[in-house]
């Protein structure tokens, strides 16, 4: 696939805060890339550096292989879906859609045909004449999806588009956006705080902390082989645990020897080791190959989901069998449920559900959004 | 606020909104009804139509600087006299202050405060006050003037001309366009302009497709704020145009203190009907052609 975009060693710094250090990466044609981090991390700073919105403080921008640091934004053949939409209020419809073709000048029965067509495919037929102050959260942001994708750009920028909607209809929004993604063509570079949305649209995910990409890969490869403590923590639920890597294939841990898939670690070398919650075996104390006590249970609807006291580190374990609060059981790993990783500055930071609540979670969540 | 039904608002409500439901009546509504009344009534209160007929009958005649005499409808062309004055003064205002409120909007907080005050505090004079400082500025033997002889330039004969009335309509009002232009300009969602350049537009594509429509109902309320008093003002015209430029406010003033209500009570119902059309033709226009899209 041929490089769409090249971001070469972009350094970027507000008021003397870093928020993009020294980054790199290549967007390909007809990808559908997504820029994965909590707030702060850089990606929408990213986002809008592709689109002309900010200027790098050092470090170049190419497109097709042409350096584009200097163009401003109404040149480059980019279109943004902003985060509110920024739907324009003192037009309907049909002219916010219509918007970027009357600033280029197509005639009149063109513009028609092609904001009907766009309308039509985002299944707001019909609504041509009406306010979008009208228009519901979902309706508005469908407006602007057709609005920049009417003006077909070789890239569309999407900036939390979802994040303003409620959880069945951003579900609906997800599918809808990567079928436009598919039919269009059109390389979509889309931001998100939101791992599960990033797993279930990506073509790429880029992880992102700090300014810095910690991981580029696909949603699988960043979920089954994720290269720090960060991404395993931020990507879906991980229990992090000190181990010492033996040999090839053989990792202690929590008092046990492991058998394990990984190589290519020197001889006892202390690693990071991820074990996803939905990968434990619970089995009676004297068949597990390590036993803990159940502290917590919570009923999530499919599974549940146990917080187990193994030797004082607390594991996060979901299995559909019944668990008791209290029970003390047994715990086994199969190879593949191991993933072992070089430790790095954010080892130690997650992965122990000690404090871990819920109530805590979500908290947190809704705070970045409320940031966002 | 979408109408409920009265039944259903909260008595609390009700009773908050009672002291300025009964200040509108007695100050807004009743006075209003007085002018109407006064304006279709005659000295003993009977029903008449010949105050209102008056107004674009009455012909007088004007003597030319030739010393010809030309017969004019006398508050007919004072009525256009005051409109000319008023656009004039309405339109400089527009154009000086439009580009001052975008300024203003988009500098940093600090300035925007600065700015603010600045405008503010001729405001805090009164009016007449500051009529009487233009008068000793603008005089022949005035600071202007004075300066301009200093370095060898004048004099300029400003005081007793249309443009002093202009100047001094200007004056007084340029804050009531302002501030209505600058609070819709500081609260634009910022996002929107993004989204112009996004979809292609220059800076001036978006000044004219996404901030001047957006920013009508600050530039309506502007004119309406500057229009009004300026066509009705008649203390300006008497002190700095030395009362040369007879305007409609005037006429009200001097039929008012000639003890002729009735016929002053036309002249201003006259007014306020006119002024309302134009107030709701300009709504329609804009709502039509600026927000019905291109």
């Amino acid at each position: 696939m041929e490089k769409i975009i090249e971001l070469k060693n972009i350094s970027k710094a507000f008021d003397g805060e870093v928020v993009l250090d020294n980054m790199s990466l290549d967007i390909h044609d007809n990808e559908f890339i997504t820029l994965l981090g909590p707030s702060g991390c850089g990606k929408t700073t990213t986002l809008r550096i592709i689109g002309g919105f900010e200027s790098p403080d050092s470090g170049d921008v190419y497109f097709m292989g042409e350096r584009i640091n200097d163009i401003p934004p109404h040149k480059r053949h980019v279109n943004t879906v902003f985060q509110r939409y920024a739907l324009f209020p003192h037009l309907n419809v049909f002219d916010n859609v219509a918007f970027g073709l009357k600033e280029r000048r197509v005639p009149k029965q063109e513009i028609k045909e092609k904001v009907e067509r766009m309308l039509k495919m985002v299944m707001l037929s019909g609504f041509a004449d009406r306010r979008v102050t009208s228009l519901s959260g979902g309706q508005q942001q469908r407006v602007a999806i057709a609005r920049a994708l009417v003006n077909e750009p070789k890239i569309l920028l999407l900036d939390e588009p979802l994040g303003a909607l409620d959880l069945k209809l951003r579900k609906d929004m997800q599918q809808e956006l990567k079928k436009i993604q598919k039919n269009t063509g059109i390389t979509f570079i889309f931001v998100t705080h939101d791992q599960e949305e990033a797993l279930s649209m990506s073509d790429t995910i880029v992880v992102m902390s700090e300014g810095k990409i910690q991981q580029i890969g696909s949603p699988t490869d960043i979920y089954n082989e994720p290269v720090n403590a960060f991404v395993a923590d931020f990507i879906g639920e991980s229990n992090i645990i000190d181990g010492v890597m033996l040999a090839d294939y053989r990792v202690r841990f929590g008092g046990h020897v492991f058998d394990c898939l990984d190589t290519g670690f020197g001889e006892n070398e202390p690693v990071d080791v991820v074990i996803r919650p939905e990968d434990v075996d619970i089995v009676a104390p004297e068949k597990g190959m390590i036993c803990g006590n159940v502290t917590s249970v919570t009923f999530m609807g499919v599974h549940n989901e146990a917080i187990v006291d193994v030797g004082g580190f607390k594991w996060m374990i979901q299995t559909t069998d019944p668990v008791e609060e209290g029970a003390h059981i047994g715990i086994t790993l199969e190879p593949d449920a191991i993933h072992i990783m070089k430790k790095s500055k954010y080892s130690g930071m997650f992965g122990d559900y000690s404090s871990y609540s819920n109530e805590l979670e979500e908290l947190s969540n809704s705070e970045e959004e409320a940031e966002a | 606020m979408k109408s409920s039904g009265a039944s259903r608002t909260p008595v609390t409500y009700r009773a908050a909104l009672a002291p300025y439901s009964v200040w509108s009546v007695l100050f807004v509504l009743v006075p209003l009804i007085f002018v109407a009344f006064y304006a279709f009534t005659d000295n003993d209160f009977a029903f008449t139509t010949e105050n209102i007929t008056r107004f674009f009958t009455a012909k007088s005649n004007i003597v030319g600087e030739d010393g010809s005499t030309t017969e004019v409808r006398t508050y007919v062309l004072i009525f256009m006299r005051s409109l000319k004055l008023a656009v004039i003064s309405t339109l400089v205002c527009l154009f000086m202050g439009y580009p001052m409120a975008y300024i203003m909007a988009r500098a940093k907080e600090k300035t925007q405060k600065t700015m603010m005050t600045l405008i503010m505090i001729p405001m805090w004079m009164n009016f007449l006050i500051r009529t009487y400082a233009w008068m000793t500025i603008l005089q022949d033997t005035g600071i202007i003037n004075g300066l301009l002889g200093k370095i060898g330039l004048g004099p300029l004969h400003v005081i007793g001309t249309e443009t002093a009335v202009i100047l001094g309509m200007v004056y007084d009002y340029f804050p009531y366009m302002v501030l209505p232009i600058y609070s819709i300009l500081a609260k634009m969602d910022l996002k929107l302009l993004e989204a112009a350049r996004d979809l292609g537009c220059g800076s001036l594509s978006v000044l004219r497709r996404v901030i001047l429509p957006l920013s009508m109902p600050g530039v309506i309320s502007g004119v309406t704020m500057v229009l009004i008093p300026s066509i009705s003002t008649f203390y300006i015209s008497q002190k700095l145009g030395n009362g040369k430029f007879f305007l409609i406010g005037d006429a009200i003033e001097g039929q008012y203190i000639a003890n002729n209500l009735h016929f002053a009570a036309a002249i201003a119902f006259i007014l306020m009907v006119i002024l309302l059309a134009a107030m709701a033709l300009l709504k329609y226009v804009t709502a039509r052609f600026v927000y019905g899209g291109d």
